[in-house]
């Protein structure tokens, strides 16, 4: 359990910002995975009461605070049916209903954890990182960027009307997943993210063009191959690199069945 | 003298000084609320479950200085609403060894306030994060569709 001498609530961003500043001082957003570290700080800096634990929708976009728990936001429902249900599939094998509670968007996706179920689902979105200091980035960009001491406020999702498919192989229920895949396509362009592999989620891009000529058999079975081919993969205590890349394969290979209607 | 918080506990105001990295959880303990464990103290076994403002978290991995000024329960402040469907689980055998009974009952109780009429798949859903190392689940499960059963009549 990580210590720490005082604990700070924030009245400002600015302050949070300067306090984050030192390396003895830590945001704590949800601190489901923070916890469990050992390090002794000098100050945990909390945000709760800056007003970023609000969902908003306007006609263009999704804005999630940074504090919005993963429980509130598989319950918030033109966000379901905006993924078509995508988001419960991504977010509902989180450990359990109490954990999703705690944990919070901005945590999640700031810690660009490797396991992330939450990190490769968002990154299949037209989704973008909101940055008190760095402003706006998209989280194509985000995910390949390093810590630093900015804050992360807000999550934005726009409306690019689409289609989601989330899918994960775990070797147990609520466990963290062994691979994670999202593929979406969105005003007719297709992304495929994998995750888990153990590393942090990818955006496997199709050079080749492979789905240039839309879903079929063929081009799916040949795209899927081309994935389980140039993704990076290595083994931890949950699963091997030859089976993280077979499962690759797999999963592309049914998501973008099911995303194309042909299972 | 450490920070002071003050808890509404049970439907009471609660208080204290608190050192600033004290969990919910111990404050809990210290404040004569045993129902509460810590189990596997890494956010995964449930049997710490309390419900914070209504909602059901994990009292080991939440700050007693968040709770200042917010509503918690525990299955202490909770057994009239437990008594209606706790007879029904422990009919079919579910409390054996007991250790994670109260983060499961006050769990069911959220579900229930949530989902008054849940299915088997959404009771499933709703509990997977309480982990239970002797019944198998089943038990617990054929109890709450029983007493769901019982309130249809």
């Amino acid at each position: 359990m990580f210590t720490f001498k005082n604990y700070v609530r924030a009245k400002s961003l600015d302050e949070a910002y300067e306090l984050n500043k030192a390396r003895t001082n830590k945001i704590i957003a949800g601190m489901m995975w923070l916890r469990m570290s050992s390090l002794p700080l000098q100050n945990a800096i909390d945000i709760s009461d800056l007003g970023l634990d609000k969902i908003e929708q306007k006609d263009e976009e999704f804005s999630f605070g940074a504090m919005v728990t993963l429980r509130e936001i598989e319950t918030y429902k033109p966000f379901c049916d905006y993924t078509n249900g995508a988001v419960i599939e991504a977010l509902h094998n989180i450990v359990g209903v109490q954990f999703r509670n705690m944990a919070t968007i901005g945590g999640s996706i700031w810690s660009r954890f490797g396991f992330s179920d939450v990190m490769t689902f968002f990154a299949s979105l037209d989704s973008y990182v909101e940055l008190y200091k760095g402003g706006i980035i998209p989280m194509s960009d985000f995910i390949k960027t390093k810590h630093d001491n900015d804050i992360l406020t807000r999550i934005i999702v726009k409306k690019v009307p689409g289609k989601f498919i989330y899918k994960s192989m775990r070797n147990q229920k609520t466990d963290l997943p062994v691979l994670t895949c999202a593929v979406s396509c969105l005003a007719g362009n297709y992304r495929v993210v994998i995750g888990a592999r153990p590393g942090r989620a990818m955006i496997i891009n199709d050079e080749k063009n492979l789905l240039a000529g839309g879903l079929t058999e063929e081009s799916i079975k040949n795209f899927a191959a081309y994935a389980e081919g140039v993704t990076p993969t290595q083994g931890n205590m949950r699963a091997s690199a030859a089976y993280r890349s077979h499962l690759v394969g797999v999963l592309v290979e049914r998501s973008l069945k099911e995303l194309g209607g042909l299972k | 003298m450490g920070l002071q918080i003050t808890v509404n506990l049970n439907g009471k105001p609660v208080t204290d000084f608190i050192d600033p990295d004290t969990t919910l959880y111990q404050f809990l303990r210290e404040h004569y609320c045993y129902s509460v464990k810590c189990g596997c103290d890494t956010s995964n076994c449930g049997l710490c479950t309390v419900l914070f403002d209504g909602r059901p978290i994990l009292s080991c991995s939440c700050l007693a200085a968040r709770a200042d000024g917010h509503e918690v329960y525990t299955l202490e402040g909770l057994q009239e609403e437990a008594k209606e469907f706790i007879g029904f689980i422990a009919e079919q055998g579910a409390e054996q060894c007991g250790f994670c009974n109260p983060g499961y009952v006050v769990n069911i109780i959220a579900l229930l306030r949530e989902n008054p009429d849940p299915t088997d798949e959404e009771i499933k859903e709703y509990l997977a994060g309480n982990l239970c190392r002797c019944s198998g689940y089943e038990g617990q499960l054929r109890g709450i569709r029983n007493f769901l059963n019982s309130r249809k009549g």
